[in-house]
């Protein structure tokens, strides 16, 4: 009886707390996305400037490691029985990639273009080697920012 | 020291290539930082600790990779590239590496 309890605590603790913090985080990451328009973030190597042009090119990266709620999780568990879109996963790993591309964004200054943008993603924390859970997922971003001479 | 994760240095031309260089780390976390994580996997969000842990281990690996470009006479990293593995349980490998070359 006690760990039923303790498991719906737990629970209904996750939902609200963890919905929350995702609004909040999607609204911040909105915002700061729109903040950081100017500077595109692209995967190719080359652009439309000249080699004459550029002042300076250094190596930015960015990483954030986001873990899931209580309650998302048993709903990831529960998925795995029926198979399908696992929703919560999704939504996850979407503000892990976001918030590295953000920070990468930060780190890159007065730049005027990212090139060869790279996302990579693995899982970590206590769960980590566990079979079919994913406790935690790092997200790191790195890539080329280039800084163009003022005329 | 110039590190960048394409062919060349935009703006300057490669004189000189002196070929693979590279750094790693193996980093596990404390308990505490363990605790803390655990508290907040009930919660969710973000795991600031770790976020923390694992850009200074980065950090560690590129300069140990740049120490070691540094000793060939390089002045610039080209094609740097990052990778992670799950070596045991708790204890994660960051790995990167690139191509020294000198560049005027």
């Amino acid at each position: 009886m006690e760990q039923i309890i303790i498991f719906i605590i737990l629970a209904v603790l996750g939902y609200t707390a963890g919905t929350l913090a995702e609004r909040k985080h999607y609204r911040s990451i909105e915002t700061r996305e729109r903040r950081y328009l100017n500077l595109p973030a692209v995967t190719t190597k080359k652009e439309s400037f000249k080699e004459s042009e550029v002042e300076n090119a250094i190596l930015v990266s960015g990483n954030a490691v986001i873990s899931l709620d209580y309650f998302k999780r048993i709903l990831a568990g529960l998925r795995n029985i029926f198979g399908g879109e696992v929703v919560s996963y999704e939504t996850l790993i979407d503000r892990a990639r976001r918030e590295a591309i953000l920070r990468m964004k930060e780190k890159a200054g007065r730049a005027d273009v990212i090139l060869n943008l790279r996302i990579e993603t693995s899982s970590i924390g206590q769960t980590a080697n566990k079979r079919n859970t994913i406790g935690s997922i790092e997200a790191i971003a790195y890539g080329t920012a280039i800084t163009l001479k003022k005329t | 020291m110039i590190l960048t994760n394409i062919e060349s240095v935009p703006g300057k031309s490669i004189v000189e290539h002196y070929g693979l260089v590279s750094g790693s780390t193996v980093r596990a976390k404390h308990v505490g930082r363990d605790i803390m994580a655990g508290l907040k996997n009930i919660v969710g969000g973000e795991l600031t600790g770790y976020t923390e842990l694992l850009h200074d281990s980065r950090q560690q690996a590129t300069d140990r990779m740049t120490e070691q470009a540094r000793q060939l006479g390089a002045n610039a990293i080209v094609n740097v590239r990052f990778a992670t593995s799950a070596v045991a349980q708790g204890a994660s490998e960051l790995y990167v590496y690139g191509t020294a070359v000198r560049v005027e």
